[in-house]
């Protein structure tokens, strides 16, 4: 156990690399409790809403989601978070757990008074379902109706005796898998139900940070901050520049500019990982920061994502170092990891 | 927690275990388990003096990268070439297959440092108080 975001996180449960395995294989189920959800009625453009938030909202379908990140007005990533359309006017807004009170504070100042919007964080619980085997899992528990669940779309579904829950087809392992949100009273249940399944086991922050990190997906606080705006991180494709939104003067002027840094990719000859903080090297010359690094489960090397202020082609050679340990890095592609349960869906 | 017997252990939880002039080295149980799943080990060379306390290798888990320090001083004569591609032997067979190297040691009086099991046993329990 260790504290996260003002909770105490399982880290691992039989251990890191038997858990990140069985997630990619089978299927593993991830207490997210910790994450933070905002309840929130309002028309999106009369409401401010859609000027908070860089995803194009007004035209998401009901019962899709989408990812995107609310900035500052220099562009900096306050934090990145996933909306769900519920219906023309209900939304519901997931954030990060280290964030919640800063978004919520944020929202309420850029809101109209008179939406209605609610922190259910603390009522609302979420467990992850990730793994090749999800579908099955979940379609013994919910029926068929998680067949009609397209990748980033949602429903809402019955379970104990009419208790509803939120299932999405989403997640943070790249692999299929569905996230589900339930009223905190029941999900001790829902952990135990889905645990009887015996393709099912715990997996732990520790895998869920070695997953992810092999798909690129990137972490707050660590490769997204104040500091960096989306199109350093190279996510520009989740703003919507054809609509105003807090922090578009900003990002509009760098895109035509030129990012200050760039978000890179890279892979260590070695199983010596890189790790949050080491310096990144150009031929001997300080050229950038590692912002996460880990030793690869799936591929058996170290990997890693960090910022540099100059770009490098796919195949640069340079080196990691902290202290006396250096790792000589690739520059490579984003995904670490191209052939996943996620991508053999639709 | 497995602790055997007739090998020496240190505060920084690496052991020794003394056959004749030489010794085996490796990290204990209670180390291989507080790092959790071991993914990349550097040893010392063949032939590098090391100095007793004095780092002598690393050891990295998933979680984060630790030094580790020679329970002795001495030479090193022989390394497991094993752990390089399988580290996990470490975790799965701290004391035996998963030794990381061997050594002359040249003052037997530096295993008055060092601590016997039962030792050990008391300030590993001391530490998970």
């Amino acid at each position: 156990m260790a504290p996260f975001g003002g909770w105490m996180m399982p880290i691992q449960y039989r251990g890191i690399l038997a858990e990140h395995a069985h997630t990619r294989q089978q299927v593993s189920v991830f207490d997210i409790c910790h994450m933070g959800e905002f309840l929130l009625q309002a028309d999106p453009s009369s409401s401010g809403f859609d000027r908070l938030v860089t995803q194009n909202i007004t035209a998401m379908p009901f019962g899709t989601c989408r990812y995107g990140f609310i900035l500052n007005e220099q562009a900096g990533v306050l934090d990145d978070l996933i909306v769900y359309r519920i219906n023309e006017t209900s939304w519901m807004i997931v954030v990060n757990a280290a964030t919640i009170a800063a978004d919520f504070a944020h929202f309420k100042a850029h809101i109209s008074a008179n939406c209605s919007l609610e922190n259910v964080s603390d009522k609302m619980a979420k467990l992850d379902v990730q793994g090749p085997q999800s579908f099955e899992v979940l379609k013994n528990i919910f029926g068929q109706e998680i067949a009609s669940l397209k990748y980033y779309t949602f429903a809402e579904l019955k379970i104990f005796d009419q208790q509803s829950c939120i299932v999405s087809r989403t997640g943070y392992t790249g692999e299929l898998g569905y996230e589900i949100y339930i009223a905190n009273e029941y999900v001790g249940r829902l952990w135990e139900l889905l645990l009887k399944d015996e393709r099912v086991l715990p997996a732990g922050l520790g895998a869920r940070d070695t997953l992810r990190l092999e798909m690129s997906y990137p972490l707050y606080g660590q490769d997204l901050d104040l500091n960096h705006t989306p199109v350093d991180a190279g996510l520009a494709k989740f703003v919507d520049f054809s609509k105003d939104f807090i922090g578009r003067e900003a990002l509009a002027k760098e895109q035509k500019t030129g990012p200050k840094e760039h978000l890179i990719y890279f892979q260590a000859d070695s199983r010596r990982a890189p790790r949050h903080g080491f310096n990144i090297l150009d031929k001997g010359r300080h050229a950038g920061i590692v912002t996460s690094g880990s030793f690869s489960p799936s591929l058996g090397v170290g990997i890693g994502m960090g910022y540099v202020a100059d770009n490098y082609d796919i195949g640069a050679q340079l080196v990691v170092k902290q202290d006396s340990v250096e790792i000589p890095v690739e520059v490579v592609r984003r995904p670490f990891l191209h052939k996943t349960s996620l991508m053999n869906q639709n | 927690m497995n602790i055997p017997n007739n090998i020496f252990y240190t505060k920084d939880h690496e052991w020794a275990r003394i056959e004749g002039k030489l010794a085996y080295v490796g990290i204990s149980d209670y180390a291989a388990h507080s790092l959790g799943d071991i993914t990349f080990v550097e040893l010392p060379k063949i032939g590098q003096m090391l100095k007793q306390s004095a780092f002598c290798a690393t050891v990295e888990s998933v979680k984060a990268a630790s030094d580790v320090y020679a329970p002795l001083s001495g030479k090193v004569v022989g390394v497991n070439a094993q752990l390089a591609a399988n580290p996990e032997l470490i975790n799965q067979s701290p004391y035996e297959k998963g030794y990381f190297f061997s050594m002359e040691f040249s003052d037997e009086a530096e295993k008055n440092n060092l601590m016997d099991a039962s030792a050990y046993q008391k300030y590993v329990e001391g530490i998970a108080k």
